[in-house]
């Protein structure tokens, strides 16, 4: 990042001077996202690509879509959450709770769990903002613990069910599209991914998204250009939440089922190392981490056991070995995330000019 | 078709799909095979926790994985050799129904066997009844797993909290003169589960319990509770506890000078974790029903299958500790198993295992208590229903009294 106060002031003049910013999406992307779209027709009409696959593509992307949110908030605006599980039990189960009570339609579900996540999100961040770095991260870490317990209350059972979770039913393709409930589900999370993405590009390109990142960089000089700290942080909060919750909400229409044990608290790690991982402060480093938590982290223990057979270790390993040896690994070579060392790598090997 | 031999069988071809002739399913007429059963092969698949708070409970599947190799050193089942395979679902139910999803659809496995835990179990048992796969011997003790109206394709395998609740009632009812009873629960599905079985063994008579006291897992003790329970003047105590409450349960009664007939759940029947930390000494005459054996105790060293298991375990698993309970119960839960393949001939359907499964009779599994069967139908999906009550006698249990049963239909 260069130094954020020369974009303030550069910014407060023409916006279209500053290097980096305001720039259209480049064309490759639309048409990654053109392709990705075309994959059910493509790939799963076809059998070459299984409902299983579509699962583990939704996944991934729900997982960017969370990683993004805790990026915002960890990347641009330098808070360390370590709780955002928390949030995307929220919206898990505002959608669960909605669709198994008031059947309403799963579509429908969806803004409302991302504004209930919003609101909770800022009614937390709000008082916890007081806290500075590590404190803000207990303090976040304490609510990710706290939530699961929260939904096995009692008194709230008649809506949680308890430990027993909420069953829901998956729906099927409209309009009798020939797609299976798997295709349709990934076309769905695609779509709100696309969207999402591009709003986060637009709030990170935005008045707003530089002050998030002068209160990260310099928060003396930020308070003292006019920026609201306080009401700064919080909305990033609260916002970062609502990623996190649109997340969990898609979360539980993929998987029909909501439980308190589907959130603990290794959720909310997993997504920090996500953020981490993909590249802190980078939107495309959402994706990387998106995939890395879908695939790397998830499969650890498949990955430790295929590695052990072929290379005929002698030894036996623990089901996470290797997952550490690739995090140890990728934070000394990359130290700015995936994107980071790619970027990087890229300014390296390109040719000059 | 009739008197046909499974060698004419094959020489006249596999073409000949014989429908099964019910009641006689062990002569199975010709080669029939869903996905992921072949001539030499049968795959099965397992998850269960290998990382995560659940992890204790990864050696079942690490020693389901040892017998089926022992199995494959021996030559298999009717010539086919098993191959399982297991992923880590860290009980977490979405990561439950990713791998399992990846099993069926992906590894294309026969059944899934021996998954572990209430919430990971429930989150895909509706996946495995759409698609007609068996979800066999399920590693927990609900209720909900024998509904073979509603879920014909979902088993468990050892006695429910339901049934064991109900003995514990009927035992209380059948030597206690009147019975006071006082109850400590964990409030949760599983508490629940036990709570409603000790209710259905009373039946009429719900009167007898003094007051029932909850507490949240959550809870730093439950000291509290034991001095309300006392204070009823109850004379009986059902115990309905995880380990580490377990302990502090009867610790507590010990140190108020409440002796009670305490009764104790089957979910906290071990020495390491419960009476070794609760105090020897406080743990003595407390009452809890058993269904297999404790391969420590002294009077079962020269029992064939305690020979066998000790063998088993020095062989195939040498560097675990025989003394964790899970390696006796997945050791007796995979021989179940085996029972079912054998049973299932050369006919490896879904259907057909899932038939198999429903049609054990009087089967004595290794490691299970002198006595106690295994026993299914159709409408009866819930093979163990048989317990044993003993008591704590020194470092080790005694057994008393007959076999108490609340065997469905």
């Amino acid at each position: 990042m260069a130094t954020t106060m020369t974009t303030e002031t550069s910014a407060a003049g023409d916006p279209a001077a500053l290097p980096g910013l305001r720039r259209p999406i480049p064309k490759w992307i639309w048409l990654g996202i053109i392709f990705a779209a075309l994959l059910p027709l493509i790939g799963g009409q076809t059998g070459l690509i299984s409902n299983f696959y579509f699962l583990q593509l939704s996944l991934m992307i729900v997982y960017s879509i969370a990683v993004l949110g805790l990026n915002l908030l960890t990347g641009f605006n330098g808070q360390i959450s370590l709780g955002h599980g928390a949030f995307f039990a929220v919206g898990a189960y505002v959608t669960a709770i909605l669709i198994d009570r008031y059947e309403m339609h799963y579509l429908a579900t969806l803004p409302l769990a991302m504004i209930a996540c919003f609101i909770v999100g800022y009614l937390f961040g709000r008082p916890a903002l007081r806290l500075e770095g590590h404190y803000l991260a207990l303090a976040t870490f304490a609510l990710a613990i706290a939530v699961p317990q929260f939904l096995k209350y009692r008194h709230f059972e008649p809506l949680t069910h308890g430990v027993q979770g909420i069953n829901i039913f998956n729906p099927d393709p409209p309009f009798g599209l020939p797609l299976s409930p798997d295709q349709w589900l990934y076309l769905v999370v695609l779509a709100c991914a696309v969207v999402m993405f591009i709003v986060a590009r637009n709030i990170v390109q935005s008045r707003m998204g530089r002050a998030m990142m002068a209160i990260r960089d310099q928060p003396l000089a930020a308070d003292t250009m006019g920026i609201n700290s306080a009401r700064t942080k919080s909305i990033t909060f609260g916002i970062s939440a609502l990623y996190v919750g649109l997340a969990g909400a898609l979360h539980a229409i993929i998987f029909e089922f909501v439980s308190p044990d589907s959130f603990r608290f290794e959720l909310s790690i997993a997504m920090l190392v996500g953020a981490v991982i993909g590249g802190i402060a980078t939107l495309s480093g959402a994706v990387i981490g998106g995939f890395f938590v879908q695939f790397i982290e998830k499969y650890a223990d498949a990955l430790t056991k295929w590695i052990t057979s072929t290379v005929h270790l002698p030894i036996h390993l623990e089901p996470w070995t290797i997952y550490g040896i690739v995090l140890i690994v990728l934070m000394y070579t990359m130290p700015m995330g995936i994107a980071g060392g790619l970027a990087s790598l890229w300014r390296k090997i390109r040719p000059p000019g | 078709m009739t008197k046909r031999t499974r060698r004419d069988v094959l020489v006249g071809g596999s073409a000949i799909a014989a429908a099964q002739v019910i009641g006689f399913p062990a002569i199975a007429q010709g080669k029939k095979y869903d996905d992921g059963a072949t001539d030499t092969t049968i795959k099965i698949g397992h998850s269960g926790p290998y990382s995560g708070n659940a992890s204790a409970y990864g050696n079942i599947g690490r020693t389901i994985e040892a017998v089926f190799k022992m199995v494959n050193d021996n030559g298999g089942i009717n010539g086919r050799k098993i191959e399982f395979i297991t992923y880590d679902d860290g009980y977490s139910p979405p990561k439950t129904v990713e791998m399992v999803r990846k099993l069926v659809e992906q590894d294309k496995v026969l059944f899934l066997f021996n998954t572990l835990g209430t919430p990971p179990n429930t989150a895909i048992h509706r996946y495995m009844n759409q698609k007609k796969v068996p979800q066999l011997f399920v590693a927990t003790g609900a209720s909900k797993w024998g509904q073979p109206k509603e879920f014909p394709w979902t088993m468990g395998w050892q006695p429910d909290y339901v049934t064991e609740g109900a003995i514990y009632a009927k035992h209380i009812l059948a030597t206690i003169k009147e019975p006071k009873i006082g109850i400590l629960m964990q409030n949760d599905d599983y508490g629940k589960d036990y709570y409603n079985g000790f209710i259905q063994g009373l039946g009429d008579k719900k009167n007898l319990i003094a007051q029932l006291a909850t507490y949240e897992v959550t809870d730093p003790t439950v000291d509290s509770q034991m001095i309300q329970l006392k204070n009823t003047g109850a004379n009986v105590f059902f115990n309905i506890t995880t380990p580490k409450f377990a302990a502090q349960a009867i610790k507590k009664a010990f140190e108020i000078e409440w002796k009670p007939a305490h009764y104790l759940n089957n979910v906290s029947s071990s020495f390491g974790s419960v009476f070794r930390p609760a105090g020897i000494p406080a743990s003595q005459g407390v009452m809890l029903a058993l269904y297999r054996k404790d391969v420590n105790d002294a009077q079962f060293a020269s029992a064939p299958d305690v020979v066998a298991f000790k063998a088993f375990m020095a062989k195939y698993m040498s560097s675990f500790d025989i003394k964790d309970d899970t390696h006796n119960y997945g050791y007796s839960v995979t021989h179940t198993l085996i029972e079912v393949l054998k049973k299932c001939g050369d006919t490896l359907t879904r259907e057909n295992v899932m038939k198999q499964a429903a049609s054990l009779k009087g089967f004595e599994a290794p490691l299970l208590l002198p006595g106690i069967k295994i026993n299914t139908s159709a409408t009866d999906f819930y093979p163990l229903q048989s317990v044993q009550m003993a008591r704590v006698k020194g470092e080790s249990f005694e057994m008393f009294g007959d076999i108490l049963s609340n065997e469905s239909a």
